[in-house]
């Protein structure tokens, strides 16, 4: 291997870089880039949904044509929850998350020198970040932005006579989810081969932390399921443009009868589902692996059943391949499929009762270290949990019927995929700020952060399964049609107070994060006392990672208060000394 | 303009925050023994609030949700629900109890040693078998819940209804006397026609269009649902169903009336919910509401999608009669 530093120009380092560092904080920074936008947007949404008729100088400045005196129009209203999801889903908890993690930490965790092929790396860094623009650029046609939902069913989002947003804005989205699915295959492909072939010496596949064990399956996940999302986007681009009726058939619309014969959109749920599904995976796997290994660390203790843990990342993994059908009990499909979509799908839950079980074991009896991604880890285990078991409603065909598409399945995966993951990012951002930027977060904004964001997040999602239950569709531009629905206004009050609390919340965030990059106190090599190898490097980057020799590894990663030893760590590279066990 | 004085405020208010702890120096970064110790105290605190949340929201929300099943296949769906309602609510309590309790317990404390404790086969076994069990109780009680609700084979003389989903509003068809639908497509909407229905088909002369959906008490409903342009879900929320409604294709519910709308109106939970409402809507300058049962479009379908809705009415079956043989049927309408 070579690690000689050639010469760098601006361009090659900070903007074609192909070195996993610096990829991982782009990654990172255009994630949050469009968090930023993705969450703002569920704060205008929330104010409409709460006071519907009221007019607010925040919806006239931003929304420009799509709002009348400052109320938005219904067609923005579905657009602005379209692309929230889209945003949220995509450009933060998946690339944000696994582009910079996993960017960050393989070969830093393994003991490489970089990815397997850094060009690869860095064009799959560009695509991302021409996705970005692309879906940025989509908010600003004529029409307005796709507005189909997240999952852009069809007919809907096939035909711009159905909604304004499925002309030139679904256009556009297609082409940027296009355009991202090539990104997140060729990260994916990087990161499992990287895995697999650069491990340093010593570094069994049983030995790797769980963060790349985390890493290593979301990848394989997306890359067998995201190529197939792709191939129901390319299909809808040929029913939407050149007339062919894949996902369409029988249609009236607008007082003519469309030539679209034989195609079902039931079809097109299977395979945005057969994606759809693995992606909530895809974005909380990392964030459980971050967690694991933050949680170990400031316990100072071994995170429990290791192998237990990675036997659940493998089921769930699995598993999480032949249960989509849970989001089609309803769609008219064969119920005996449901049936067996039920029994795959209350399968999972065995893996992800391990999960917790064993991060509360980890927790018991250790000498927990309150640093904010410690606080973080702790909030996800406990979002999780509450979010996991009201799937054990949502997986049960029999009782999804009544509760299918009400805000309880919002309140759900927002609690279970949503908060949890970004409590990950969080933890991860915390956790790993010394490794992405060679300071220190501070941390008496970290746990302000960390206590209003908490209070807030079950401030919104815990009263909104009351209102799920209420019989409550979600994607409601307002409740005013309904006098059945007259007493979960207050509900809703509440809830847009509590997100507007978190949402504001975020800026201590922002303000921690870029400003620690430039007067963070500067970190130590290793701060955390950790065991990784991650932190045998030095704080200022260079190419290659070790400035000599790769570190040889002689152990696992969690050898925290081992017996034996002075210190309550002993890092991988450690030799084990005569006569000791290894764990 | 606006806009960008918005985004102004926002940065200047992150500088303000670093700026404050900068000055109260508080820039370091790693947690102290001090820092372990209030922020495991706070877990504890976020603990209380935590349940405080949860019982404060069973004792202010329970009025809101809906009442008893109005349908037969309901009750059962209500019973499961309830059991695991019942089961969830436990396990949540015991393992939020536990997250908390540990990072209250086991706060950080200088020189102490944390327990090496990696593995325990019996422990793994123990949390992997409970689940198991306790999940193939619920999945084998759900499967036949769900085959009980989705099996509408067995019904003797069930009442066959078509509902019509368009943008944005809803439409249905009685079979007629020979209880038996007429062929239908788009192709054929024209004028009255609304609904597509084939004229040419022997079945559909005596078929019944109407505007609002009457049930009879007691009779088995089978549905037939069908889209005329995007997807659309038929939501009857209080009789615990739900379908699709997909463009080029019919989809199939049933369910059995079990309570009038007049009975439902009195029943207790039902109102304790629209006094509730009602006192909304007086404060509001609003008229009262009366309860009706509805049929809400529940799957994202377009501009109006918050806004269609029809409106069912339960009674007994002679009135039901009496009333469907008030209707014209296609051949009549047609003409």
């Amino acid at each position: 291997m070579s690690n000689h530093h050639h010469k760098e120009t601006f361009i090659t380092k900070y903007v074609f870089s192909t070195d996993h560092k610096m990829i991982a904080r782009q990654y990172l920074v255009t994630g949050i880039f469009m968090g930023v936008i993705g969450v703002f947007m569920s704060m205008l949404f929330r104010l409409q949904i709460a006071w519907p008729d009221q007019s607010f100088s925040l919806i006239e400045a931003f929304l420009g044509r799509h709002q009348d005196g400052g109320v938005m129009t219904p067609d923005i209203y579905l657009a602005l929850v379209t692309i929230h999801g889209t945003i949220m889903v995509f450009f933060v908890l998946t690339a944000g998350l696994s582009g910079t993690f996993s960017n960050l930490l393989i070969p830093l965790q393994i003991g490489a020198r970089d990815m397997a092929s850094g060009f690869l790396n860095m064009v799959s860094y560009w695509l991302f970040f021409l996705s970005s623009v692309i879906m940025v650029i989509s908010l600003f046609v004529e029409a307005g932005p796709a507005s189909a939902g997240w999952t852009i069913y069809p007919p809907l989002s096939a035909l711009p006579q159905a909604i304004p947003g499925s002309g030139m804005g679904m256009t556009l989205w297609l082409i940027s989810m296009a355009i991202f699915i090539a990104s997140s295959l060729l990260g994916s492909l990087n990161y499992i081969v990287t895995v697999l072939n650069l491990r340093t010496v010593g570094m069994k596949m049983t030995r790797l932390p769980l963060t790349i064990w985390a890493f290593f399956v979301t990848a394989i996940i997306g890359v067998v399921s995201f190529p197939v999302l792709l191939s129901a986007a390319l299909l809808l681009m040929f029913d939407r443009s050149f007339g062919t009726s894949f996902f369409l058939s029988d249609i009236f619309i607008q007082g003519e009868v469309l030539h679209y014969q034989g195609g079902s959109p039931v079809l097109y749920e299977h395979l945005f589902w057969f994606l759809g599904h693995p992606e909530v995976y895809i974005v909380l796997l990392p964030a459980l692996g971050i967690t694991s290994e933050i949680i170990s660390t400031n316990s100072r203790k071994p995170i429990f059943g290791y192998r237990a843990m990675i036997g659940s990342i493998i089921a769930i993994a699995f598993l999480s391949t032949i249960v989509w059908g849970h989001h089609m009990f309803v769609s008219g499909m064969n119920p005996f499929l449901g049936s067996v979509f039920t029994f795959t799908t209350l399968l999972i839950a065995i893996p992800s009762a391990v999960k917790a079980f064993n991060y509360l074991t980890t927790l018991w009896k250790g000498n927990l270290q309150m640093n904010p991604a410690m606080l973080f880890s702790i909030g996800l285990v406990s979002t999780f949990v509450s979010g996991g078991l009201t799937g054990l409603v949502l997986g049960d065909s029999a009782l999804d019927i009544n509760v299918h598409d009400t805000y309880f399945v919002v309140a759900h995966f927002h609690l279970v995929m949503g908060v949890s993951a970004i409590y990950g990012m969080f933890a991860g951002v915390y956790h790993w700020f010394p490794k992405l930027f060679g300071r220190m977060m501070n941390k008496t904004l970290g746990y302000w952060h960390f206590w209003i964001t908490a209070v807030a997040a079950y401030g919104v999602f815990f009263p909104m399964h009351f209102i799920g239950l209420a019989g409550l569709p979600r994607r409601y531009y307002a409740n005013t049609a309904f006098p059945l629905f007259d007493d979960v206004a207050d509900v809703n009050i509440v809830i847009t107070l509590f997100a507007i609390l978190g949402g504001a919340a975020q800026l201590i965030f922002l303000a921690n994060f870029f400003i620690s990059i430039y007067k963070g106190k500067k970190a130590e090599q290793n701060p955390w006392k950790s065991n990784t190898l991650e932190w045998t490097t030095p704080v200022e980057h260079i190419h290659g990672n070790w400035p000599g020799e790769l570190p040889t590894v002689h152990r696992w990663a969690y050898d925290y208060s081992k017996p034996g030893h002075d210190e309550d760590f002993v890092t991988q590279t450690t030799p084990l000394y005569e006569g000791e066990e290894p764990s | 303009m606006t806009a960008l004085l918005y985004v102004l405020l926002a940065i200047v208010i992150c500088v303000a925050l670093w700026q404050i702890t900068s000055i109260l120096n508080l820039k370091s970064a790693i947690a102290t023994e001090r820092d372990n110790n209030t922020q495991g105290i706070l877990f504890a605190a976020f603990g209380i609030f935590f349940y405080g949340l949860m019982i404060f929201s069973f004792w202010k929300y329970s009025v809101i949700l809906l009442p008893e099943s109005a349908s037969f296949e309901g009750e059962e769906y209500d019973t499961l629900y309830l059991i695991t309602m019942l089961l969830i609510l436990f396990v949540q309590a015991v393992m939020q109890f536990l997250l908390f309790y540990f990072a209250f317990k086991y706060r950080g404390i200088k020189g102490r040693k944390a327990l090496f404790y990696a593995d325990s086969t019996k422990l793994e076994i123990i949390w992997t078998v409970i689940p198991t069990l306790v999940l193939f109780g619920i999945v084998l009680y759900g499967l036949t819940v769900w085959n009980d609700v989705m099996d509408a084979s067995d019904a003797e003389d069930p009442l066959i209804v078509e509902v019509y989903a368009k943008q944005f509003q809803w439409e249905a068809r009685y079979a007629g006397n020979d209880n038996e639908l007429g062929l239908a497509n788009v192709r054929n909407i024209k004028g009255i026609n609304t609904m597509g229905v084939d004229m040419t088909d022997k079945n559909a002369q005596d078929d019944i269009p109407v505007r609002e959906l009457r049930l009879p008490k007691g009779r088995k409903v089978i549905f037939k649902f069908r889209s005329q342009d995007v997807l659309h879900s038929a939501y009857m929320p209080h009789f615990r169903a739900q379908m699709n409604c997909v463009p080029g294709m019919v989809t199939q519910f049933a369910f059995t009336p079990k309570l009038t709308t007049e009975e439902m109106r009195v029943n207790e939970k039902t109102m304790a919910k629209v006094d509730g409402i009602n006192k909304i809507r007086a404060e509001k300058g609003e008229d009262a509401y009366e309860f009706d049962y509805l049929l809400l479009c529940n799957k994202i379908c377009g501009s109006s999608h918050y806004n269609m809705q029809m409106k069912i009415i339960v009674e007994e079956e002679a009135d039901f009669n009496a009333w469907l043989k008030d209707q014209k049927t296609m051949a009549q309408v047609v003409q």
